[in-house]
């Protein structure tokens, strides 16, 4: 059966053979070098741009905001991010110019001789500062969004409480650092704007056109190219960068290629958003969660973006897969004078599970109890609610996970054994740490409803089929799984189906590749639309080669015309979410996980080494073993890069470490291999019942470090990225950590 | 600079002469001049691994490598791979994304015709030299031992 083998990964041979083309690899005749021109301060006034004489400028297209023909607006949640600053900018490299010329030596050298004068306004870098009324930017008090959960009633649960523990966690941002610069080509061809470019959600990039240009969707095609990582990195940005690329394609009746280097790249595109968030929770004498309160403020940089959604996950995942019957969660994401934040895989869960999960075992810690005692307490059993008041329909058994975790990381015996080498290594301090914690995969609430993602599946003349989604492989293996998805619901074999490429002039809008939903929404989506197909050849629950036949002989019948199954997205019974309280079903599915992290470390040098690492979840049904593991093992560094070594240095209000040289991401020798175990629970929405499980595997790594750590050194530490500098400070007390 | 000059080289077992800026780098004179694509930027700065060639069989970050430094010598990118060696690499998840993948075969290919590094240097600190932000490494180290425990 197709679902759950391990089949060649489907695009690996032309990725491996160096022939996949990525934009930059694109041969385009006649081709254009673009560039961008950014600001040099973090906000004020564009008093003056400045051309250094000494290069002929007739050579060029330049591009300012008064070429945008429609409204200067890219569109995302809101419309208030300008493709090129008019008057005023509000972020360091905030786009302000644009130009291209036939020479890529060229335009290198015009790009520097181009100054932007801004007469600088008092700019806000850090989201708690006190606001003045020359600092407040948006709406009354900058903030882009707020949003309060309540669950019973907490008030009188505090003041009934044996113990009341607060908490105050800290989470840094992070850098995509997907190996793949951002790029994008635009050029006329066939009366069309074609794009083509590294992207994970071509329609968003279509929309964004559409309202820039004030031209119809069929002006345009997006085109996506392999995409060299993603990890939400180019969920939004490329609507920027497509904009950019289209103005001067226009404007120099050529074909223009812009590709960031790495420098640009990690100093002006978006970011994960540093967070802060405060626990204050009743408990009873026996650890038992009588009461939440948690407030979380999310850094959402100079424009809204994405941020109102990234607080949305964020909040509703804050108070852990735990049983609380009175909850209040408090949510703020305000703006910064950076460069706006973005999607990043997790989108909000990582930073308030860091806090759960560290909070947890403080909570522990002042109680003198186990903390994996505290998790068996307090974890989510079947029938009782989340935060939002979702009933935990799953049947898996929380804290049976969490002791299969335990034992595979032989977590007693090696905390025993750590905390007798403790007392008598001259400085390796060793330790173990665990975090139970859990992903809704899809978008929010009614947000998949909203989408009303469409999927077609082709019967092709020659019997054979193509599945035409939106959905883009940018690695996790889209391409791959989609296929095997298709082949068992039509009973054929993997090669007989061929995945189109996202177009949008050839496939319908499935919806963006976020959310963890690809699997399990699209792919139900596919699993429906072959159904539909073998309905219009007429062979009603029909499949393998008696469907190929009907389909061939329906092509006899009907000379020159397609047949395609179509599905649309219908809203699962069942399920109820009200937007405006913020309460019932945050999504269809949650994957549940345990993770253990075993650390060293070493006092000589504050560094940290993870040792082991168990990632055990269930995920509903694995589709594909080899690339299942491959995202959890890459999500987990990922997330072991975010806890220890990734700090994004701001200064003046940007990157100031924006090289590879000195933002540190992990290397193998970095690493132990990771254990990565599944269990399967399978899931009503999803096919063969998968669930998502894209970003899981961030939720939970960086507080089953610090956890270790704070095993390993009988401290509590509250911030991440726990650097080897932050680390010493910690420990020599110059900071007041707690 | 904006001067050229004649640059001619072995790519791949062919011989090839390209007029190019004096200031290329051999990744530029490879990508542009030579439409070879198979080799990657991921930095430009020697810190990533994805630009990796072999220049005279030895594995070089090729964005460090200023062009006329490769004149008259042997070049090998990734497009000189054998599919059997790749397919054995895509068996165990070597790729994802495929951005850093060409630099890992390439640093593979050397590997396996090297295998006696492998009694000084594990297979991980070895391959620290390609960063790869998709996999965890797991499937890229399993996917390299297989290639030079079967040349062994």
């Amino acid at each position: 059966m197709p679902i759950g083998s391990d089949i060649p990964r489907i695009d690996g041979m032309e990725k491996l053979q160096g022939t996949a083309q990525y934009v930059d690899d694109l041969q385009i005749e006649g081709l254009w070098h673009g560039a961008t021109i950014r600001s040099p301060a973090a906000r004020g006034k564009i008093t003056g741009i400045h051309f250094d004489p000494s290069i002929n400028w007739d050579e060029f297209v330049v591009v300012d905001h008064r070429d945008i023909p429609g409204p200067n607006e890219v569109i995302f949640i809101e419309k208030e991010e300008p493709a090129l600053a008019a008057l005023e900018v509000r972020h360091r490299h905030e786009p302000v110019l644009l130009i291209a010329h036939p020479s890529i030596s060229a335009l290198r050298r015009a790009r520097q001789a181009i100054r932007v004068d801004i007469d600088p306004l008092p700019a806000v870098f850090d989201p708690r500062q006190p606001l003045t009324p020359q600092t407040i930017q948006y709406g009354d008090d900058n903030v882009f969004k707020r949003i309060d959960i309540r669950k019973g009633d907490p008030q009188a649960a505090f003041e009934n409480a044996a113990h009341i523990i607060e908490g105050e966690y800290e989470t840094g941002s992070q850098e995509h650092i997907y190996i793949e610069t951002q790029g994008m080509v635009a050029h006329r061809e066939d009366g069309q704007l074609v794009i083509r470019g590294s992207m994970q959600c071509p329609f968003y990039v279509l929309k964004s056109l559409e309202h820039f240009f004030g031209r119809p969707p069929e002006a345009f095609r997006v085109i996506q190219t392999p995409i060299g990582g993603g990890f939400g990195g180019k969920e939004d940005y490329p609507s920027i960068l497509a904009i950019h690329a289209a103005l001067l394609a226009e404007k120099a009746g050529a074909p223009v290629k812009i590709v960031y280097d790495r420098t640009e790249d990690m100093a002006a595109t978006t970011k994960r958003h540093p967070s802060w968030v405060r626990h204050r929770t009743a408990v009873d004498a026996d650890g038992r969660l009588l009461a939440m309160e948690i407030d979380v403020l999310l850094d959402g940089g100079a424009y809204v973006t994405l941020s109102p959604v990234v607080l949305s996950r964020a909040v509703i995942h804050a108070a852990g897969p735990y049983d609380c019957e009175h909850i209040h969660i408090h949510g703020e994401v305000r703006l910064t004078n950076t460069p706006p934040n973005g999607a990043f895989r997790g989108f909000g869960a990582p930073q308030t599970q860091f806090a759960t999960e560290r909070h947890m075992d403080v909570i522990a810690a002042e109680l003198g109890i186990d903390p994996v005692e505290l998790r068996r307490r307090n974890l989510l059993r079947t029938g009782q609610t989340t935060a939002t008041e979702q009933v935990m329909r799953d049947k898996v058994n929380l804290p049976a996970l969490m002791d299969r975790g335990l034992e595979l990381a032989d977590y007693a015996q090696r905390q025993r054994q750590f905390a007798r080498d403790n007392t008598e290594h001259p400085y390796l301090r060793r330790g173990i740490g665990f975090a139970t914690f859990y992903h809704g995969a899809g978008f929010t609430g009614s947000g998949e409803t909203v989408l009303a993602s469409e999927v077609w599946v082709e019967g092709l003349p020659d019997g054979r089929f193509m599945v035409l989604t939106a959905n883009t492989d940018m690695g996790q293996g889209t391409i791959t799984i989609l296929t095997q998805i298709a082949a068992e619901a039509l009973g054929v074999n993997e090669q007989e189906v061929i995945i189109a490429t996202p177009d949008t002039s050839r496939v319908p809008n499935s919806g963006p590749t976020v959310a963890s939903r690809t699997a399990m929404v699209v792919g139900r989506l596919i699993e429906r639309a072959c159904g539909d197909l073998a309905d219009r050849a007429e062979v009603k629950g029909a499949g393998g080669a008696a469907l190929q036949q009907a389909i061939r002989d329906w092509h006899s019948g009907n000379p020159d015309q397609r047949l395609l199954g179509k599905a649309k997205h219908q809203s699962p019974k069942g399920l109820k979410w009200n937007e405006d309280t913020y309460r019932g079903d945050a999504y269809a599915a949650f994957a549940w996980a345990t993770y253990v992290a075993t650390v060293e470390v070493d006092l000589r040098t504050y560094g940290v080494r993870v040792t082991d690492f168990v990632a055990l979840q269930e995920v509903g049904k694995v589709i594909h073993p080899t690339l299942a593991r491959g995202q959890i093992a890459g999500g987990v560094v990922q997330a072991i890069g975010w806890a220890l070594t990734e700090e994004v240095v701001m200064k003046e209000g940007a990157m100031a470490n924006n090289q590879m040289t000195n933002y540190i991401i992990p290397a193998s020798g970095d690493l132990p291999p990771i254990r990565v175990y599944f269990e399967e629970q399978p899931s009503q929405f999803g096919p063969g019942g998968a669930k998502g499980i894209g970003e899981l595997p961030m939720d939970g790594p960086a507080p089953a470090i610090i956890n270790a750590v704070c095993d390993a050194l009988g401290a509590q530490i509250n911030t991440i990225p726990l650097t080897p500098e932050r680390l010493m400070t910690i420990l020599d007390g110059t900071n007041n950590e707690r | 600079m904006n001067s050229r000059f004649e640059l001619s080289f072995i790519l791949n077992g062919h011989e090839i002469t390209r007029t190019v800026p004096t200031d290329a780098r051999l990744l530029d004179v490879l990508r542009y001049d030579c439409r070879c694509t198979g080799t990657k930027e991921g930095c430009g700065e020697g810190e990533c691994g994805a630009c990796a060639v072999l220049l005279d069989g030895l594995p070089v970050n090729s964005c460090l490598v200023p062009a006329f430094q490769a004149a008259g010598c042997r070049v090998e990118t990734v497009e000189s791979v054998a599919p059997e060696f790749a397919a054995k690499l895509n068996a165990t998840g070597t790729s994802q994304c495929g951005a850093c993948t060409p630099g890992i075969v390439i640093t593979a290919l050397w590997l396996a015709d090297h295998p006696e590094v492998l009694r000084q240097i594990s297979l991980r600190e070895f391959m620290s030299g390609n960063l790869c932000r998709c996999t965890g490494y797991d499937g890229v180290i399993e996917g390299v031992a297989s290639v030079v425990s079967e040349k062994k």
